[in-house]
């Protein structure tokens, strides 16, 4: 239809916009799960939505009804006027909301343990590990594997799991990708393990969610999950780049505020600096009072 | 060290026009109510009447009005949150993040701390003494002084308006970002203070209203009889006496981090910011259900009023509400699921959590079978109240969805959990707030109100409310998370207008309600309620006058069963005459005391120089505080006499109000 390829381009994108204001699930969002931890965490949410649907929607029939009928003009209505018990009924409310309880408790228990964020992805590929660091007001990806470093923009390898390790340098910050699942708060000195997989290849958002401050929104990434091969062409390309090796005195100025930090990567990691910025809490103080904040 | 402290001219933030200019307005109206108050005379009628009153109704009135006044001020946050997000697609809005930071926070403190727990207290203060039969609270004079004091921590909140700054952290101030280091402003200083003031006031306001309910209830009123309100007013004030201590040590803790340079929360030095989160939610999950439960109580009253029965199993609501009270102890930790805790604590957190569905549910099925077989008044109370049970069941579906952990992991801190604690806040507490304000108004103040602009305040709200929040919830299925200042998503843009456009829906909704308070004042002298019963009420409230005497009851009711006044209304039909004319004696009522605004001046100078490191000024507002202390403590009359002539003058003056009311023969009185 279009001849110009831009045209269709630009042409798709209008259509899913419009289409994506009518449908939330369309929208990139926790409804559309791009691994196996948010598929598992959307049949949660949906299963609770039904059971409790299953009450609620009752509820407001009867609301509306009883309202309406009983309603003092009415004369056909039943008056009551001293009914006040029933043990029947009284059971009835009792194990109704209770039996409803009973189930989800249930799915709360086994989806808390299935869905645990410390708990490894069951696969075929090798885990990797990638380490976060929440900055002030950006994220930092440490690939001790591939010896890189990366800001505001991770790259994972489609299939593979991730085992995050997350920490703050400062003040506490939430890692979330919505379309792969499950968050966790990055919290300085401490070690939260996360994790994750992305079945499908593509470009997710990720935030923090908790906010931290005022770049706070502003402290975005993007995760590209991409092929094996464009994985290894990506960490070779970053290897080959121009940075500075990323060791503690850089991640020590680099963790200075900051807004609106493009993304970016070093060639090279010193080793153990992850566990390095667990044990001394995050970034010292001395370096980061000097700007940015209020007086 | 200067004379004023760390206070100096640059501490006004001349350079944001925004909050000097609606300072000046607000500052312009308080002046001119003054003046008209000074020129009209009434200043004296004021001292007298209200400010140094330490009678239970009258602080009552006094906590409504101030939450009705900190609801304007929190609402005008809203607005501003609600337009900014409605502009700040791709840009930087009109708000610069320090300016919104301090906006959502001063929002959250001032919506719970300053509206809607002022609002409850309130309705429990006026209404408690006078359902159980009683002629004030336990501790009169104390009682005021709870009053001033949360007055004191309002007026903090909005100094910072002006001076300084308020804190830009959230309206819980999690460290570290509250610690000196990330916040080394007076901000964090102003909450904190805030705060420690007027929870002192809320927490001496739980002991007395739970010692009035323990030990000083009427004749014949055992605990199998006292009505809906009074207990959810008992849980909320056992929760309050039980948590409040919880959060002044908390903040007390995180005051020692930032003004002695301890390390509680600090990690650096072996703090734990962990330990803040557990202990803030171990106060902060409570206080829901201290806001929540006499809104229910206010619902039990209205219901089963309005549908001309007795509230249907009432032995099973007060099992639900007690279980409510302990269970609310048993889940702080669903509000950190994301911090790591591990699976079987998660789990267990998650499942007493969804328990407190299970009362919840039975208190929801027990209103709709009060209204079964009832002949329902759609009075603008009853219309609150079915709003009510239908956003309340959808806000609590979505809580226990939030309660599932795995399904938390996701929806943690986006704005479908903003979504969901307005759902329930608005949709319960307030409604409640506005139902049980329009079904005792009568009792406070002689005179009912227009019911046009009731109506019409409803329904803006209601629909308001669901245009506002219901695209939050989508908001957050789409990974939006809260507090953010601007965002680049294109999909987000189009929700957020319309919630923006129901904000100003809740705006009309107020407008109608500032109306409906101007209608009815104006049309008093045609809507005075004669009677002290002008809803056909069936609790103790309703048997003496509108407004009720100094002394509530000249001789205290004799209670003999459940819904009290409901069992005398009905014998004096039957009878055909009243009780027998009882022997009146002279009562004795606590004076007057302007204990309470002395010592919550001092208080408010004390903390205004902690926060400005005013040290001179720290020292003579706690001597101050004292010194006030010690000379009520001294006083030596307590209390003064009503003589019998007058008791019996206004008495007789009820009791042919209550012949007239039940349609009875002159005779009847004797």
């Amino acid at each position: 239809m279009f001849r110009d390829p831009r045209l269709a381009r630009i042409s798709a994108r209008f259509a899913g916009l419009g289409l994506c204001v009518v449908l939330a699930a369309c929208e990139p969002g926790i409804l559309n799960p791009a691994g196996p931890i948010a598929a598992g965490e959307r049949s949660i949410f949906f299963n609770a939505l039904a059971v409790m649907l299953a009450i609620v929607v009752p509820v407001i029939v009867l609301a509306f009804a009883f309202g309406w009928w009983f309603r003092a003009g009415n004369t056909r209505a039943k008056h009551l006027p001293e009914w006040a018990y029933s043990g029947r009924l009284e059971l009835l409310v009792w194990s109704i909301p209770a039996l409803a309880i009973m189930f989800l408790g249930g799915i709360a228990w086994i989806g808390s343990h299935d869905l645990d964020p410390p708990k490894p992805i069951a696969s075929k590929a090798k885990t990797m590990t990638v380490e976060v660091v929440a900055t002030d007001w950006k994220w930092l990806f440490l690939y001790p594997e591939q010896g890189i470093a990366t800001i505001n923009r991770l790259v994972v390898p489609v299939g593979t799991p991730v085992k995050f390790r997350i920490t703050s340098a400062g003040v506490m910050n939430s890692f979330f990708v919505p379309q792969l699942g499950s968050q966790i708060y990055a919290m300085s000195g401490m070690d939260s393990t996360l994790h994750l997989r992305a079945d499908r290849t593509g470009r997710y958002r990720g935030l923090s969610a908790h906010y931290s401050g005022e770049g706070f929104a502003d402290m975005n990434f993007f995760v590209d999950a991409v092929p094996q091969g464009a994985f290894d062409r990506f960490v070779a390309t970053a290897k080959a780049g121009q940075g500075k090796t990323l060791d503690w005195n850089e991640f020590v100025a680099m963790a200075r505020p900051s807004r609106n930090v493009r993304p970016a990567s070093y060639p090279r990691l010193q080793p153990g600096l992850y566990d390095r910025i667990v044990m001394k809490n995050g970034a010292p103080e001395g370096e980061q009072a000097k700007d940015g904040r209020e007086q | 060290m200067s004379f004023t402290g760390k206070l100096g001219w640059d501490s006004i933030p001349f350079q944001e026009p925004l909050p000097l200019v609606s300072a000046a307005v607000i500052g312009a109206v308080l002046l001119g109510v003054f003046v008209w108050v000074w020129r009209r005379g009434h200043l004296p009628y004021l001292w007298k009447e209200w400010i140094t009153s330490v009678d239970h109704k009258r602080i009552g009135v006094m906590y409504c009005l101030l939450a009705g006044v900190m609801l304007l001020r929190g609402f005008s946050d809203a607005l501003l949150m609600r337009s900014q997000q409605a502009i700040a697609y791709g840009n930087g809005g009109y708000l610069p993040p320090d300016h919104y930071d301090q906006i959502f926070s001063a929002h959250g403190t001032i919506m719970i701390f300053f509206v809607a727990m002022p609002f409850m207290i309130g309705l429990m203060n006026f209404v408690v003494p006078l359902q159980l039969g009683v002629r004030d609270v336990a501790f009169p004079t104390l009682n005021s002084v709870s009053f001033w004091l949360t007055c004191s921590g309002a007026l903090l909140i909005n100094m910072s308006l002006v001076i300084g700054e308020f804190a830009k952290t959230g309206w819980l101030v999690y460290p570290p970002l509250s610690e000196l280091r990330f916040s080394p402003g007076v901000g964090v200083d102003y909450y904190l203070w805030a705060l420690q003031i007027s929870g002192m006031g809320t927490l001496l306001s739980g002991v007395n209203l739970v010692t009035t309910i323990l030990k000083m209830r009427a004749p014949g009123m055992g605990y199998s009889r006292m009505p809906m309100f009074t207990w959810t007013s008992l849980a909320s004030n056992l929760l309050i006496v039980a948590s409040f201590p919880v959060l002044t040590a908390v903040l007390a803790m995180l005051i020692l981090d930032r003004y002695l340079g301890f390390h509680f929360f600090t990690p650096e030095a072996g703090g734990n910011q962990m330990m803040f989160v557990n202990l803030i939610w171990a106060w902060g999950h409570p206080e829901v259900y201290i806001l929540i439960l006499p809104a229910f109580g206010v619902f039990s009253e209205i219901i089963s009023t309005f549908s001309s029965k007795p509230l249907f199993g009432y032995r099973s609501m007060v099992i639900a509400t007690m279980v409510i009270c302990i269970l609310s102890f048993m889940v702080w930790l669903h509000h950190f699921f994301t911090m790591g805790a591990g699976a079987d604590v998660n789990g267990f957190f998650g499942i007493t959590t969804m328990i407190i569905a299970v009362p919840t549910g039975v208190k929801v099925f027990n209103w709709l079978f009060t209204m079964y077989g009832g002949r329902i008044r759609y009075t603008s109370m009853m219309l609150w109240s079915i709003g009510f049970i239908v956003t309340f069941v959808i806000g609590g579906m979505t809580g226990v969805m939030l309660a599932v952990p795995p399904a938390d992991f996701v929806l943690h801190n986006s704005l479908f959990l903003v979504a969901h604690f307005h759902n329930v806040i608005i949709g319960g507490v307030l409604f409640g707030a506005f139902a049980g304000f329009t079904f005792w108004f009568p009792k406070m103040f002689g005179f009912t109100l227009d019911e046009r602009w009731g109506k019409r305040a409803f329904w803006l709200w209601l629909s308001g409310f669901y245009l506002a929040f219901m695209p939050l919830y989508v908001l957050g299925l789409m990974g939006m998370t809260r507090r953010m200042q601007h965002y680049d998503v294109p999909g987000w843009h189009p929700w957020l207008i319309a919630a923006g456009l129901g904000a100003l829906l809740i705006l009309a909704g107020i407008g109608c309600q500032i109306m409906m308070l101007y209608v009815s004042i104006r049309t008093r002298k045609d809507r005075i309620d004669e009677s002290g019963d002008p809803w056909d009420g069936r609790t103790l409230e309703w048997i003496t006058t509108s407004p009720p005497p100094a002394f509530n009851f000249a001789v205290l009711p004799d209670v003999k069963g459940e819904e009290a006044y409901w069992g005398i209304k009905a014998k004096a039909r039957e009878n055909r005459r009243l009780s027998d004319r009882p022997d009146y004696e002279p009562i004795e009522m606590p004076r007057n005391s302007p204990t309470g605004i002395v010592s919550a001046f001092f208080a408010t100078a004390m903390g205004f120089a902690l926060i400005w490191h005013i040290w001179w000024l720290v020292i003579l507002g706690f001597f101050g505080a004292w010194g006030t202390f010690i000379v009520f403590a001294w006083r030596d009359k307590a209390e003064y006499e009503i003589p019998v002539e007058e008791v019996e003058r206004l008495d007789q003056a009820r009791r042919r109000s209550k012949a007239t009311l039940l349609d009875l023969p002159e005779e009847a009185l004797s």
